[in-house]
């Protein structure tokens, strides 16, 4: 059955099940994303893919990756307002990332003119390079039918740990590097074995 | 214990049980719930026992272990029926003249009655106590009169009649429409149309339903779903397997918080009863509906109060939110539509059964029907749960059943709704107390906690300290509500430290709103509440501390200064022994001074002086020592 929806004044006809995000791909409207792959669950941890939406004369803002695609929804994917949102949502996350920015990141900072020192000079913590997106989890959770990789503890507490019991299945299929968004996972190949998240981020310190 | 197989089997059950309670004598409810325990009541109850047997009386005499009737700081409590006279704060030592005077001799033991702080009035029954006078308990009354252990008990008060009308003289529809027309919104926080939200989990696509008690009360100061739980657990345990009928779920689970214990316990109990008398499982009184209720202890956090968080820690798995765009009603536990209320919302059922959407409706005001419980804490004389109806004002809340405010200081705001609710000024203690007037002024019904501040708190340290209570609890998932609170703890910590700077205000407000607009669920949604609220309404405080370095409540530590007043100070030497760190300098005949650098702030000379003659600073300059030697100007009195 086809949905028709609205985004950013773009008609798009979009399937049951598919999200926001999916629907607006197709119309080659690009929404930033963090913590969204194709392929994976979607996760909603990032927030960076946050729009607005208007449904029956009402405005509010959600994930566009999770969002399900509905009929007759208004979406506006850029506005001051989301701007505004994704700008300090970048500048929140450079908290955990630290001075050493790449790759998307980079761009979304340059992007969304963010000043991505301005919170890190308040907090002053030891940035982990690592924004808890979640991929890599979810990735191992896939890939290996088992986690190898997993949270632990809660809040501003909260990291990736390899949980001991588990390291020894480890395929070293390398998908955990290959998803992060941060280059925080290094890997050096399969000898020595993977992963070498390293012992900081691990929790073996 | 006999199956019981069809309405009129419940029916002649109640009125067997009914006549044996008439010929009933004298009972003693002893309160055994958390709160009184924790005074000590399980020792008065053993010494009332001890005392019965050794006056022969235990044939004649009833002791019953009751549930909690919300006035816990003035526990351990109890009541002797079939007089209703009440006692409180009883002591072991009280029971030999509690039996011999009142329950053989039928007198009061007058020094063990309420006595009235503010008039000196002494109160015989609970409903001449000031702070039950202005209350309406049809939740709560009910705790004294039954042992939460005893089924039997909860039947013979009319429990489980609801639950035949619903199964013999109802559909699902007219269950739903009977909720809906009451008007009952979910206690839980967020106020959401209970019928509502059945009807759209009935409506759900799918064969496997569920019905969920949320019993994850975290916030600080409330207990008012742990004292309905331990203390009523049938009508919280009732109203689930209506709603479970209605809805067309056939399993239910009751989440309780790891810090129940009791809780867990008692509604434990309360399903293998209700399992025995077949009031729960095949066959549900005769009438072919199967309902089965299991129990699941959650592992101890906040964060789990929330739906989608609790309904994932109920698959086994990390208890943190999921995005909700769809509706746990359609997709909760399992992708199964799964229809979660808290534990008050569930109570309210069977009454709504009983007595007709009608007379719901008539409690409350119109946009918010029934009674809400809070629990009113804080600096107010009588802390304690309240029952009450919808749309009472603040001031009645505060002033008429709490009393008023402690030591005769300044009313200056009261937090509703735990920590992400917003503060409320002066300005608005003619405020009606219902869902949607607290969402207007900028805080929220919540949960029900109700936290009064006095002109001793300072209202930036205040939201300080419930921003940093989230921060601990935040599960962390999602960017703005992990670093939000992080930066909003570290800036709000740094004011409070006289180390905040102008900007801070601006970067406040911009965190606040990404929070509010962004987080994933209600924790961060809502966390900056306090923040704003005590911004919007206490500007002035923020000001003091940002620009003068100053706490106009002298409350932060870091902003303020003990300073012993020469002319006041008699040399006592009071406040030079309590010193932990030998700050204060002096001896007999000699006027005492502090020395700032070693001073810690630790307010115990402030505590330990009588004579009012250490003061606290605060962004003004401390007056030079007094020459050594100086000698006390002698006042009389004092001591």
């Amino acid at each position: 059955m086809g949905l028709k929806l609205k985004i950013d004044d773009k008609e798009v006809e979009s399937m049951e099940g598919e999200t926001i995000l999916d629907a607006a791909k197709k119309l080659g409207i690009e929404i930033p994303t963090l913590c969204h792959h194709e392929g994976l669950e979607p996760y909603g941890a990032c927030r960076i893919c946050s729009v607005e939406i208007e449904k029956n004369g009402r405005k509010r803002i959600v994930a566009a990756c999770c969002y399900p695609a509905e009929d007759g929804l208004n979406v506006k994917t850029r506005s001051p307002r989301i701007d505004r949102i994704r700008r300090i949502i970048i500048e929140l996350a450079a908290i955990n990332v630290g001075g050493d920015l790449s790759g998307k990141f980079l761009e979304l900072a340059a992007e969304y003119k963010a000043d991505t020192s301005r919170f890190l000079q308040k907090v002053k913590v030891e940035p982990s390079k690592c924004i808890l997106c979640g991929l890599c989890v979810r990735r191992c959770v896939e890939a290996c039918w088992d986690s190898v990789i997993g949270f632990v503890g809660r809040g501003v507490n909260r990291r990736i740990v390899v949980y001991p019991e588990n390291a020894s299945i480890c395929s070293t299929c390398d998908h955990c590097h290959g998803i992060c968004p941060t280059g925080r996972i290094t890997s050096i190949g399969p000898d020595p074995p993977f992963p070498s998240i390293d012992d900081v981020l691990a929790g073996r310190e | 214990m006999k199956r019981i197989d069809s309405p009129e089997d419940l029916e002649k059950l109640r009125r067997k049980l009914r006549s044996k309670k008439k010929t009933d004598k004298t009972t003693i409810s002893v309160c055994v719930s958390t709160g009184c325990v924790a005074l000590g009541s399980i020792k008065v109850l053993e010494a009332i026992k001890a005392e019965l047997e050794r006056q022969g009386l235990v044939e004649t005499v009833n002791v019953k272990e009751t549930g909690c009737l919300g006035f816990c700081e003035q526990g351990p409590r109890l009541s002797i029926h079939p007089k209703e006279i009440c006692y409180f704060k009883v002591k072991p030592e009280d029971a030999q003249e509690i039996v011999s005077k009142t329950v053989i001799k039928g007198e009061v033991v007058e020094r063990l009655l309420y006595k009235d702080p503010a008039t000196g009035k002494v109160a015989r029954r609970l409903d001449e106590i000031p702070f039950y006078r202005h209350q309406v308990r049809p939740l709560l009354a009910n705790n004294e009169r039954i042992d939460p252990k005893s089924i039997n008990d909860y039947i013979a008060l009319g429990g489980y009649e609801a639950l035949a009308k619903a199964l013999f003289k109802m559909t699902p529809e007219d269950v739903i429409e009977e909720i809906k027309r009451a008007n009952l919104r979910g206690r839980g926080g967020g106020g959401f149309p209970t019928g509502i939200k059945w009807e759209t989990t009935r409506k759900a696509p799918g064969h496997l339903k569920y019905v969920i008690v949320n019993c994850d009360e975290g916030d600080p100061g409330a207990f008012m779903d742990r004292s309905l739980m331990e203390g009523n657990p049938h009508s919280v345990l009732e109203g689930l397997i209506i709603g479970g009928y209605a809805i067309g779920a056939g399993e239910g689970f009751v989440y309780v918080r790891e810090e129940y214990p009791l809780a867990a316990e008692n509604i434990t109990n309360a399903i293998r009863q209700a399992e025995e008398y077949g009031l729960l499982g095949e066959n549900i009184l005769g009438s072919g509906f199967n309902f089965k209720v299991r129990v699941h202890r959650g592992a101890g956090a906040f964060v789990s109060g929330e739906s989608s968080a609790l309904m994932n820690a109920i698959e086994g798995c990390i208890g943190e939110p999921r995005p909700k765009y769809v509706h746990t009603a359609v997709k909760g536990v399992w992708g199964r539509p799964s229809c979660l209320n808290n534990v008050k919302t569930w109570a309210n059922i069977p009454l709504i059964i009983l007595n007709g959407a009608e007379w719901f409706r008539k409690i409350g005001t119109e946009g918010s029907s029934g009674t809400a419980i809070f629990s009113l804490v804080g600096k107010v004389n009588n802390t304690g749960l309240v029952e009450v109806p919808m749309g009472i004002t603040l001031r009645d809340l505060i002033y008429k059943i709490g009393g008023g405010i402690k030591d005769g200081k300044k009313f200056k705001a009261v937090q509703t709704g735990g920590p992400s609710g917003g503060f409320i000024p002066e300005q608005y203690l003619n405020l009606p107390v219902d869902f949607d007037e607290l969402n207007r002024v900028g805080s929220m019904m919540g949960s029900g906690g109700m936290v009064v501040m006095d002109e001793d708190t300072c209202m930036v340290d205040a939201a300080r300290f419930f921003i940093d209570f989230l921060l601990e609890e935040s599960c962390g998932k999602c960017i703005p509500c992990r670093e939000g609170l992080r930066v909003l703890s570290r800036i709000l910590n740094d004011i409070c430290e006289g180390k905040g700077v102008e900007e801070d205000v601006m970067i406040v407000e911009e965190i606040a709103e990404t929070m509010r607009d962004a987080s994933l669920c209600a924790l961060g949604t809502t966390a900056a509440n306090p923040v704003l609220t005590s911004l919007k309404y206490f500007r002035d405080e923020w000001d003091q501390h940002l620009k003068a370095k100053r706490c106009p409540a002298k409350a932060c530590k870091a902003l303020v200064n003990y300073y012993i007043e020469p002319e006041k100070c008699q040399a006592c030497q009071l406040c030079r022994r309590e010193c932990p760190t030998g700050a204060i300098l002096g001896g007999v005949e000699q006027v005492h001074w502090i020395e700032q650098d070693k001073c810690v702030k630790c307010g115990s000379c402030y505590e330990a002086c009588r004579f009012n003659a250490i003061v606290k600073l605060s962004g003004e300059p401390i007056p030079p020592p007094p020459p050594e030697g100086t000698k006390p100007v002698r006042r009389r009195g004092g001591r």
